[in-house]
Parts: structure tokens; C-alpha cells; sequence
């Protein structure tokens, strides 16, 4: 007979021991649920908030009242009566710059209409509502519009447009458009990635593959993993210093014969991006080329293979996935900083698009950060389609990142 | 097959000791390997013999803080002297290890690259059959030569990296518990295999099956450890005076299975 046996409670002593532990799985069980439900309630409320900003009534008069330009109404006219209208109301020096940024003849309908409207008419937005006033307080926004501006006109608006997309910047909302930023956002992230990506696998095979596991390999390591962890500001502390100042030949591009332009550039702001998502992918690289199996590099040592045939042909090709995933989710990263841009001198105003290493910038968390400073709300209406904008970019990007991991993914 | 002339040795050992950092795992081997010979090497678990296996092909190399001292001589030169390529060494004297450790790619490849990375000119094609014969596994594998290794069973992938091993053509190969994972069917083919392979390999086996070893191999090493848990080889002799007339009685108890 077992001598310990009488220690574990019997019949019902036993039930009630396990009941209790029952209600404390329960407990355990609640808490996990009210967590997981505040989580998914703060998400909806985010997407709520922002897509309530982006969609809803406006209303609006023209500043020019369209018949005194035109008998027909403005969008039956042809392209060729629209370069007319514009030739005949709009200074020539202002109708030959837009006519050398592209030709009028060149230009669609839509894109003429719409700097018609810009250009001529004006429009003047008084009042903007959210799409939820929108859907459930339609009859009251309708009788303030007849009350407050009798002559406006009620229009339900869709502030994310494609037009809102390739359009570029300009200072009034209704015809701004996120293109420069958008475009000043995917240069940051491709100059980041080709200075980054390189370097970090390279650090990150050095570090797995040759480095002695000694105090100052250690050091090293520990080093870049509290990099990982430092406030961004502090990087765009370190780009105004390196890539603005101290680099400013380079990245001013006076080296290269630019002379219109200062440190501030695309290209400064971009290896300022660089370097802060180094410490990422360095350390991403790290864990996937650690989960390369040491036995697959004693199998290639083993036929006779050196140290780079085994990491070039072996270690690299097993590690790639997750070598991707990880930069691409520190490219995520990197889109959505705000802080180490301004640091380094985006611009919030600019209607050029980058055009090289040398132009200058704006990039879409800094555009959006710059639209709901603003006081007039149809401002935060484009602020609102902006963040979608940027969400999507997001989005696509982590499904990228999944992708290629399926697709890589190599079984070991 | 007794004759008067001086067999010719593979490898020789002179005082061969391993220490990893402070601790010494193998100390002071003398043996004479000789070629065209398979030699078990016997022993507990944790006495070295994965050690002392790995030091015959520098695989050691990439264990952090293992050093080696004494001598290893092949064909008379020491193989840990300076001016000896470690990587040429391993493509001298190949390796099979304990797990099934195929490269995740086609069977074909799996052949083909480690031929290639040393400069292999001849017909590929003819080299991988030929490979896969020699490890008998050409029959049940020639029609799905571009087929992921991994889908191969345990057995197989060992018969495939045996087969790796044999494509680069070395003089030695060195075998650590190959039929460890494998069922009685797969072991036996590859004892089977061994013996084949013998004609033109000196062939190196550790393994903890008595029977194997009594089966398969010319010599016998028989390793334990000492009271600074050092392992060494207490005695090395032909295989069936080992198990017959072990002259060491930690031998005798431990081919007989009253070890421990
Ligand atoms: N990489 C290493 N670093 C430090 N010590 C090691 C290392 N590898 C093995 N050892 C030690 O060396 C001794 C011998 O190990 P080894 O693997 O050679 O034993 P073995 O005889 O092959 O055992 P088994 O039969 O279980 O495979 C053990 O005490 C082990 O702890
Ligand atoms: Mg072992």
C-alpha cells in the first residue's frame, strides 16, 4: 500500500477540492474574454473614428457662380470647352505653368474640371459632418444648411477619392490630394530599405555565422537590441546631426553638383530611417538564420564545404523568409514614424513631388499630423482619408510580409 | 585474411586528447585504424566517442572552445598541423551523423551539390545514380530523383546521406550511430551497406548496438570513462577477440551487459 495515498483528498472532500478548481478556471476564463473584448472594442473604435472623419455631408458655395462662365452646366462640358474656360479665366502666366507641367490637350476631363473648380469657381466649404451625423441626423443637417447658408449647396462626400489619392498637395482642402506625401513616404521606406536591408543582414550574419561568442560579441548584441528600444525622436536627433550636418555634402547632393538644395533632403531623411530600423532587421535576421538547424550546416561542412558555400547556399536560402518578414514589418515600422522626419526637416508644405535622392519631402504621417492642426474641418476630413491611406499601406505591407513567408517558408 | 606485410593505416592516433574549455572529454587515444576496414568504436553514453569521432574530420572545429591535442596522423601527416585545410580534410573523410540530416532540397540535388561545391566535372547524372547505388537506394528513388528529400522515410534520408557522402568520394567515412533512428529492417540494409561499402572506404562507426558492432566490424574500439570523467579507449583489438577474450574486465562486463 502506498503510503502517501492518504494525503490526496477522497470522495467528496476530492469534489470539492475540484469544484474549486473549476471556478478558478472560470475566473481565468472571464478575465481572458473581458480583455480580449477591450482590445477589439478600442480597435473598432479606432477604425470607427477614422472612417467617420473621411465620408460625410458637406456643404459649400462657389465663390464664382458657374453660369457667369459657362451656359452649361460645368460637367457636360467637353475637354477642349474646359481648356477654353481655363485659357479665358485664369491668368496666362498661371495657365502656361500648368500648361508646362503637363499639356492641357494631355489632360482628362476629370482633371480639368476638377482645376476649373479649383481655379476659378472656388469653392467655399462652410460646414462639414461626420458620416455618422450623416446616416442618422439627415433632416436636422439639411435644416441648418437652409437656415445658416441659404445659397450653400448639400453635398454628400466622399473625402477618399482616387483623385484625393493622385492629386497633390494644394492649401485648400477640397482639392488636396496626398500624392507628394504618398510618394515622399515609398521613397523614405525604398532608401531606408536599400541602406538597411544589406547592412543588417550582413551584421546579422556576421554575428551568427563567424563572430567568437565572447564579452565583446555580447556587448555588441545587447547593444543592438536596446537600440531597438530607443525612443525615435533620439534617431532623428542623430540624422539632423549625421545625415543633415555632418554628411551635408552627401546628402545635399553638392558633392554630386546639386546646388538647390540643403542636408534636408529626401535622401537624409531616408538613411535617417535606415538606421533606425537596423537594429529590427538585424535582430530579425538574427532569429531566422538562428532557426536554421545546426544540422543542416554539419551537413554541408560534412561534404566539404566552406563557411560562405554553407551560409550562401544553406543558411541565407532557409533564413530568407523570415529574414522578409522581418524587414518588411520593420518597414512598417519605419512608414508610420512621425518624430524623427520632423527632426530631420520634412517639409508640410510642398506641392512638388521627390524626383531624386536630393528633392525635398513630405511623408503622409507628417501630412497627416500637419491637416488636423489645422482649424477649418475639412481639413480633418482629409487628415481622416490620409490615415486610411496610410492604413492600407499598412495592411498591404504585413500581407506582403505573410505571403512571403508562405511562400518561402521552407520545411526543416 | 592473415598475411606477414604491415597492414596500411587510415588514420593513426598518437596521444590524442579533446578538451572542451577546461574540462578534458577524451584523453590520450592510441589507435591504429586500418584501411579497408570497418572500425566500431563502443562505449557508454557520454564517453566521448561522438568526441573523438568528430575530431577525425576537424567537425570540432565549430565547437566553441573545443581544442584538440596530440597527434592525428593520415598518410603520415598530422591532420590538426597548420598547414592542413580543414576544409580539405572533410571533403577526405566524409561523415554520416546520428539524425537523418538531408538538405531540404531534391534528392538529385542533395548529391549533386555537395559534388559540385569541389569542383566535380564528370556526368552529374551518372555520378548521383551511381551514388545512389553504392548506397542502395538508386531502386526505390530513380523515379523521383526531383523530389523533396524530406519526403523520403527515416531510413531512406539516411541511406541518402550515405550516398551524399560516397558522391564526393573519400578515402574515410566516419559514421556516428547511422542506424540509431532507424527500424531493424533499415539497420540491417545498412550493415549491409557497410560491408559493400568497405571495398573501397576505411569506414569509422560508432554505435550502441553490441550485435552491430559484433556483426559488422574488423576492430573494435572499446571507450569509458575515467574518475575525472575523462573517456578513453581502454582497448582496441579485433572485433571477436573484444567480444570473445576481452583481455579489460570493464570490457568483458560491458559487451556482456553487466555494465553499470
Ligand atoms: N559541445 C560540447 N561542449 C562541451 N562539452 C561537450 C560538448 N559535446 C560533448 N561534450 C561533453 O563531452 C563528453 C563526451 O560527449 P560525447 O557526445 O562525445 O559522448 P558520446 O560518447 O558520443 O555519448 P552518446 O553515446 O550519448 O552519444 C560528455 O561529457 C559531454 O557532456
Ligand atoms: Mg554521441
Amino acid at each position: 500500500m502506498n503510503p502517501n495515498k492518504n494525503h490526496f483528498p477522497e470522495g467528496d472532500a476530492f469534489r470539492r477540492e475540484l469544484n474549486g478548481r473549476y471556478r478558478s478556471a472560470t475566473i481565468g476564463e472571464v478575465l481572458f474574454l473581458s480583455a480580449l473584448l477591450i482590445a477589439v472594442i478600442s480597435l473598432t473604435a479606432l477604425l470607427y473614428n477614422i472612417v467617420d472623419g473621411a465620408f460625410g455631408y458637406t456643404a459649400y458655395e462657389y465663390k464664382v457662380d458657374p453660369s457667369t462662365i459657362t451656359s452649361k452646366p460645368l460637367n457636360e462640358l467637353t475637354q477642349p470647352e474646359l481648356v477654353e474656360v481655363l485659357k479665358a479665366n485664369i491668368s496666362k502666366g498661371a495657365y502656361n505653368k500648368l500648361n508646362n507641367e503637363q499639356a492641357m490637350e494631355t489632360r482628362s476631363q476629370a482633371d480639368l474640371l476638377s482645376l476649373v473648380l479649383e481655379r476659378i469657381i472656388r469653392i467655399d466649404t462652410k460646414a462639414v459632418w461626420s458620416l455618422s451625423d450623416s446616416l442618422f441626423h439627415k433632416t436636422e443637417i439639411e435644416a441648418e444648411v437652409a437656415e445658416k447658408y441659404p445659397d450653400a449647396k448639400l453635398e454628400f462626400r466622399t473625402w477618399l477619392t482616387m483623385n484625393f489619392i493622385t492629386a497633390p498637395m494644394s492649401s485648400r482642402a477640397e482639392f488636396a490630394g496626398a500624392r507628394t506625401a504618398i510618394l515622399g513616404s515609398l521613397w523614405l521606406v525604398g532608401i531606408a530599405v536599400l541602406f538597411a536591408l544589406p547592412i543588417g543582414v550582413g551584421a546579422a550574419v556576421y554575428l551568427q555565422e563567424y563572430a567568437p561568442k565572447n564579452l565583446f560579441t555580447r556587448i555588441i548584441q545587447t547593444n543592438i537590441n536596446n537600440l531597438a528600444g530607443v525612443p525615435s525622436i533620439v534617431y532623428g536627433m542623430l540624422g539632423l546631426a549625421l545625415f543633415v550636418r555632418v554628411l551635408e555634402p552627401l546628402t545635399s547632393g553638392s558633392i554630386f553638383g546639386v546646388t538647390d538644395s540643403n542636408g534636408r533632403t529626401v535622401f537624409a531623411a531616408g538613411l535617417t530611417m535606415g538606421v533606425l530600423v537596423l537594429p529590427l532587421i538585424i535582430i530579425n535576421a538574427q532569429e531566422a538564420i538562428k532557426a536554421v538547424p545546426d544540422s543542416l550546416r554539419q551537413a554541408a561542412y560534412g561534404v566539404g564545404a566552406t563557411r560562405w558555400q554553407t551560409i550562401w547556399h544553406h543558411v541565407l536560402p532557409n533564413s530568407v523568409a523570415g529574414i522578409l518578414t522581418g524587414t518588411i514589418l520593420s518597414i512598417s515600422r519605419a512608414i508610420g514614424e512621425t518624430a524623427p522626419l520632423i527632426v530631420v526637416g520634412a517639409s508640410t508644405f510642398i506641392t512638388v513631388d521627390p524626383d531624386g535622392l536630393f528633392s525635398k519631402f513630405t511623408a503622409l504621417p507628417i501630412q497627416i499630423f500637419n491637416w488636423t492642426t489645422r482649424a477649418q474641418p475639412e481639413f480633418h476630413a482629409i487628415a481622416a482619408s490620409a490615415i486610411i491611406v496610410l492604413m492600407v499601406l499598412l495592411l498591404s505591407l504585413n500581407a506582403t510580409a505573410i505571403l512571403l513567408r508562405n511562400r518561402f517558408q521552407r520545411r526543416l | 585474411m592473415e598475411n606477414n606485410v604491415e597492414p596500411e593505416y587510415a588514420i593513426v592516433t598518437n596521444d590524442l586528447s579533446i578538451h572542451y574549455g577546461s574540462y578534458t572529454a577524451v584523453k590520450g587515444v592510441n589507435v591504429k585504424v586500418e584501411k579497408q576496414k570497418i572500425t566500431a568504436i563502443i562505449g557508454p553514453s557520454g564517453c566521448g566517442k561522438s568526441t573523438l569521432l568528430r575530431s577525425f574530420n576537424r567537425m570540432n572545429d565549430f565547437v566553441p572552445n573545443c581544442r584538440v591535442t596530440g597527434e592525428l596522423l593520415l598518410q603520415g601527416q598530422n591532420l590538426y598541423s597548420k598547414d592542413v585545410d580543414p576544409v580539405e580534410a572533410r571533403r577526405r573523410i566524409g561523415m554520416v551523423f546520428q539524425k537523418p540530416n538531408p538538405f531540404p532540397k531534391s534528392i538529385y540535388e542533395n548529391i549533386a551539390w555537395g559534388a559540385r561545391i569541389n569542383g566535380f566535372k564528370g556526368n552529374m547524372d551518372e555520378l548521383v545514380e551511381q551514388s545512389l547505388r553504392g548506397a542502395a537506394l538508386w531502386e526505390e528513388v530513380k523515379d523521383l530523383l526531383q523530389k523533396s528529400a524530406y519526403e523520403l522515410s527515416g531510413g531512406q534520408q539516411q541511406r541518402l546521406c550515405i550516398a551524399r557522402t560516397i558522391a564526393i568520394q573519400p578515402e574515410i567515412i566516419l559514421m556516428d550511430e547511422p542506424a540509431s533512428a532507424l527500424d531493424p529492417i533499415s539497420t540491417l540494409r545498412i550493415e549491409e551497406l557497410m560491408q559493400e561499402l568497405k571495398k573501397n572506404y576505411t569506414i569509422i562507426i560508432v554505435t550502441h548496438n553490441m550485435q552491430q558492432a559484433a556483426r559488422a566490424s574488423d576492430y573494435t574500439a572499446m571507450m569509458m570513462i575515467d574518475d575525472q570523467r575523462s573517456g578513453g579507449v581502454i582497448e582496441f583489438d579485433d572485433t571477436k577477440k573484444i567480444f570473445t577474450r576481452p583481455k579489460d574486465k570493464r570490457t568483458e562486463d560491458y559487451v556482456t551487459g553487466r555494465f553499470g
